[in-house]
């Protein structure tokens, strides 16, 4: 059963790691579109690991799947417990 | 048997490419590429220069610092991702400009985690061969020339070459321990396939280099017991100086462990790491461990711990 609150807690996580307006549409991505530079890359992946309690492996650090808010609710919904 | 480096040479070549210079050509500001980088300039080699070249200015500093001889080596190693022919690579021809006719020369055509490797290939040669000359040579530019640059490397990377002499004889730091790693899955990610552009996807670098420098550098520490904030200086391969403060804060130390000339030299792949520790070493005597590390092209990375004497 998918966590209720699971959307809203990635959202935070995004707002942690950038101050940027979030995009509108869940498939924009999020370096394309200029909300995550490069470097915010592993500090996201370092907060989806602490905020979910998981930990993301070395062959899952791949930028397609941390892309936008759509490919993250599903990696989290593949791996978040 | 222990090994020991005995000390550290490098070499730059003449002309200062700036971030106006570069930034004009690709359609960047200068205080961008600064802002993304850390870098402010960097060097590129002549036309007519090659690795070899490079390479041999290296290691003649490195001898003159060491007050040896080339023909006291018992094998140089050449680490380079930028040689421009297959084979023979760059260690045959700095074998002959050092004028040795018979000492083995071995190339490691791996890029940025070139010259860590041959340093802990030198650490385990000195035994039977003798002193080993670990250089790391690139000439980056000639990866990233042509029309039009490719913004996301052009501004990177730059020329030179560092060297180090490994012995069996105690020297000013002794080579403790290592941890070296591979990952093939990454090999596309960063790749040059010795006549197009250099392909560089650089999140996905970003992403893996962020962990795994750390990583290796927490395995050798943990290994030998050693905290990083007792270690006098990271040592490390110079890709971009965000990813430099990303180890520091990964490791739990101040960004000023991690000593870091990125700004004034760019990313030189496999030579940037021993570049880096030549200037270290010219500005602080030896006081306790220092740690190397790399990480670059296939994914391969790793870390080497070394103990003043």
């Amino acid at each position: 059963m998918p966590d209720p609150t699971r959307r809203e807690r990635l959202l935070g996580v995004l707002k942690k790691v950038t101050t940027a307006q979030l995009p509108a549409d869940d498939g924009e991505s999020l370096f394309e579109s200029g909300l995550l530079d490069s470097f915010a890359l592993p500090d996201l992946v370092s907060a989806l690991e602490e905020e979910f309690a998981m930990k993301v492996p070395d062959r899952d650090l791949n930028p397609r799947k941390f892309d936008s808010i759509a490919r993250i609710e599903a990696y989290l919904d593949e791996h978040a417990s | 048997m222990p090994a020991y480096i005995q000390c550290f040479g490098m070499h730059a070549p003449a002309r200062v490419v700036t971030n106006e210079e570069i930034g004009a050509r690709v359609g960047k500001v200068p205080e961008w590429i600064e802002s993304a980088t850390g870098i402010k300039e960097r060097r590129w080699a002549a036309a007519e220069t090659t690795v070899a070249a490079l390479a041999t200015e290296a290691a003649r500093d490195c001898l003159r610092n060491a007050n040896a001889e080339a023909s006291s080596l018992g094998m140089i190693i050449v680490a380079s991702g930028s040689a421009a022919r297959g084979f023979p690579g760059p260690a045959a021809e700095v074998a002959a400009a050092l004028g040795l006719e018979a000492t083995p020369g071995i190339d490691v055509p791996m890029a940025s985690a070139g010259s860590l490797f041959g340093l802990v290939i030198a650490s385990r040669m000195v035994e039977s061969v003798g002193d080993v000359l670990v250089i790391g040579a690139e000439k980056m530019s000639a990866l990233i020339e042509g029309a039009p640059l490719d913004p996301n490397t052009a501004i990177l990377f730059g020329d030179g070459a560092g060297a180090a002499l490994v012995t069996a004889r105690v020297g000013r730091w002794e080579i403790v321990d290592a941890v070296l790693h591979t990952d093939g899955q990454f090999r596309g990610d960063l790749a040059w396939d010795g006549a197009s552009a250099l392909k560089m996807n650089g999140l996905s670098v970003i992403m893996q280099a962020a962990r795994k420098i750390p990583g290796a550098i927490a395995e050798v520490l943990a290994r030998q017991s050693v905290a990083a904030a007792d270690v006098q200086a990271f040592l490390l391969h110079q890709a971009n100086q965000n990813l430099l403060v990303r180890v520091a804060k990964g490791l739990g130390v101040g960004p000023e462990k991690i000593f870091s000339n990125v700004a004034r030299y760019g990313n030189t792949s496999s030579a940037s790491m021993l570049i880096a520790a030549a200037e270290w070493a010219a500005g602080n005597p030896p006081a306790g461990d220092v740690v190397f590390g790399a990480f670059g092209a296939g994914f391969n990375w790793g870390a080497v711990l070394a103990r003043s004497r």
